[in-house]
């Protein structure tokens, strides 16, 4: 290698670019302007945790699919079938190891909710593998085809999903080691919510790892910018996309039995109805970045709490309305990825 | 010299148009080819047609006598041949050491890049090791286009093809491409290069050939083109003239 400074320097490091910290900011004013509407430190604490656990599971199940359009630019409005799918099959793990679920032994619990996320994820990336070859291969490169054949792909998972389980909603229980609430000062913090901001935090680190650590990292942020270069640099950018599809496919399993957790029911629908918060997410977030999604998760948590706790009303559309102004702030989304 | 590159008859289509009309070329193995012409001529369609970014329609690419018309792109590139695109195909959002690092197919991580080599290209354009930690999207116009020469080096290549290296670029940024390619010449590496100034081109290339409306309309030695002024101003025009 090189012996200059500057050369010595890069074998520590992938990736070393300046954070635009704007978008991370909002995030803490969002939070600073809450409290004065909330009135109650107390309540605006249980209302602000409770919205990072939101965005935080939001995050785990949009993570992917930003990848996905970033690299392929493949709408897939089918997304939701992999959430809905990854509750269901924790919560057949959670009825096959009931004795550990309903038990009240922490280790256990924790035990159970992660043969439930294990389970969940395989399931999921073994049905983001056919997906992607049946569903999303033949209509590369056609935008209206792909919204048409994915919406109708997620139609036909949620069907399957009814046949499998039933259509009725089932109750998703938290183990009791991790039910009940944290009473600090006057403030009650859920624990599961607590635990879901640990899990969301530490699937986001895994995921900057993986990204900006590691060459196949390195291969996805490129592709996401321009995938024909990383082509003609000799890498399958083909190969690369199925890769990151199920692996985003998987990650909305997991996802899936963390939100179905959180709801504590679940129903076939499920995943369709996150599919819109997902879908603002990474708009907000800027297509293709992963930064990007995880920011926007946290504002549209944060910002649903708030806005349910202090105008119910306004609950209805305050993502879209926080959207639009994200998008009147920075039309590409918080972080957009330069592409080609 | 045999040829390392040839395409024979080759035709494109893109959408409803044809763009290529049954394009004949031979590049020399070990020499500089330049590919001239006016805009819309058919260059870029050329170099992309090679490397598999779009497809032909009709006709071979043969690359050290294999048929490589339906290999995919990246199957292309790993029988050693670099590409830069008109487009420099720099990744704005990485560093530069990762825009590298990336290149060098076999490097794990950016400590694992040749350093030999590595070595030899910031000898080539120092500017690298300079901002070697910078994202590359802030580099002006003249040090992307190092850089993606750079990229194209990085891994040895049979041939490097680069789409109008000089472009956009301020005489003092081409004379240092133009000593660039000259150490690059000197390895004996062979040499597709797109251009429209002929300036560039003079001083580098030893055949040329010129295209017109999707097909190549004169083939031959550059020091011929170079000694009759009368073909130049048949064959490239005015928009020679604005380059000499």
């Amino acid at each position: 290698m090189p012996t200059s400074k500057v050369a010595s320097r890069a074998d520590h490091a992938l990736a070393v670019a300046p954070v635009d910290w704007r978008p991370i900011m909002l995030v803490l004013v969002i939070a600073v302007i809450g409290l004065p509407l909330v009135h109650s430190p107390s309540t605006w604490v249980t209302l602000t945790v409770a919205g990072l656990a939101m965005g935080l599971i939001i995050f785990i199940a949009a993570a992917g699919l930003t990848l996905i359009f970033g690299l392929m630019d493949v709408l897939n409005f089918g997304h939701g079938v992999f959430v809905s799918l990854g509750a269901f099959v924790g919560f057949s793990v959670f009825g096959a190891l009931s004795s550990l679920a309903q038990g009240h032994d922490l280790a256990q619990n924790l035990a159970v909710i992660a043969i439930a996320i294990l389970a969940a994820t395989l399931a999921a990336a073994l049905l983001g593998w056919v997906f992607e070859r049946v569903i999303i291969r033949p209509v590369y490169g056609a935008h209206l085809k792909q919204i048409l054949i994915t919406t109708g792909g997620l139609i036909i998972g949620e069907e399957l999903i009814k046949v499998i389980w039933g259509p009725e909603q089932h109750a998703f229980q938290i183990p009791p080691a991790l039910g009940g609430a944290l009473i600090i000062g006057d403030a009650a913090i859920e624990k599961y919510r607590i635990f879901a901001v640990a899990i969301g935090l530490l699937i986001y680190a895994l995921l900057w790892l993986s990204l900006n650590r590691t060459k196949i990292g390195l291969l996805v942020r490129a592709g996401v910018q321009d995938r024909e270069m990383v082509a003609s640099l000799g890498y399958r950018i083909d190969r690369l996309f199925i890769g990151v599809f199920v692996a985003g496919s998987a990650l909305a399993g997991a996802g899936g039995v963390l939100w179905g957790l959180y709801q504590e029911v679940i129903t076939p629908g499920l995943g369709a109805r996150l599919n819109v918060l997902i879908f603002i997410v990474i708009i907000i977030g800027g297509l293709g970045s992963v930064g990007g999604s995880f920011v926007g998760a946290l504002l549209v948590g944060l910002v649903a709490n708030y806005a349910g706790f202090v105008a119910p009303k306004v609950a209805l559309f305050s993502n879209i309305l926080l959207m639009l102004l994200i998008l009147m702030w920075r039309p590409r989304g918080l972080y957009p990825v330069a592409r080609r | 010299m045999s040829a390392l590159l040839g395409l024979r008859d080759v035709h494109t289509h893109i959408g409803p148009y044809h763009i290529l009309h049954g394009v004949d070329l031979e590049v020399p193995e070990g020499e500089v080819t330049l590919l001239l012409g006016r805009n819309g001529a058919g260059k870029t369609t050329t170099l992309r047609t090679l490397m598999g970014l779009w497809r032909a329609s009709q006709g071979q690419v043969l690359f050290a006598g294999e048929d490589i018309t339906s290999r995919p792109t990246a199957s292309i590139a790993r029988l050693g041949i670099g590409y830069v695109p008109e487009t420099m195909g720099i990744f704005s959002d990485l560093t530069v050491a990762e825009n590298m690092t990336l290149a060098a197919r076999s490097a794990r991580r950016t400590k694992d890049i040749d350093s030999a080599r590595l070595e030899w290209i910031f000898a080539l354009f120092p500017m690298l090791k300079t901002f070697w930690l910078h994202p590359a999207g802030l580099l002006s116009g003249g040090q992307k286009q190092m850089l993606a020469v750079a990229r194209a080096l990085i891994e040895p290549a049979r041939l490097l093809v680069i789409d109008e290296p000089s472009k956009g670029l301020a005489p003092s940024m081409v004379a240092r491409m133009i000593e660039a390619f000259q150490a690059v010449k000197e390895t004996r590496t062979t040499l597709l290069l797109v251009e429209q100034n002929f300036h560039f081109a003079r001083q580098l290339g030893d055949h040329v050939a010129v295209m017109d409306n999707g097909a190549i309309v004169f083939k031959g030695e550059m020091a011929s083109l170079i000694d009759d002024s009368a073909l130049q101003q048949r064959l490239l025009g005015l928009s020679l003239d604005a380059h000499q």
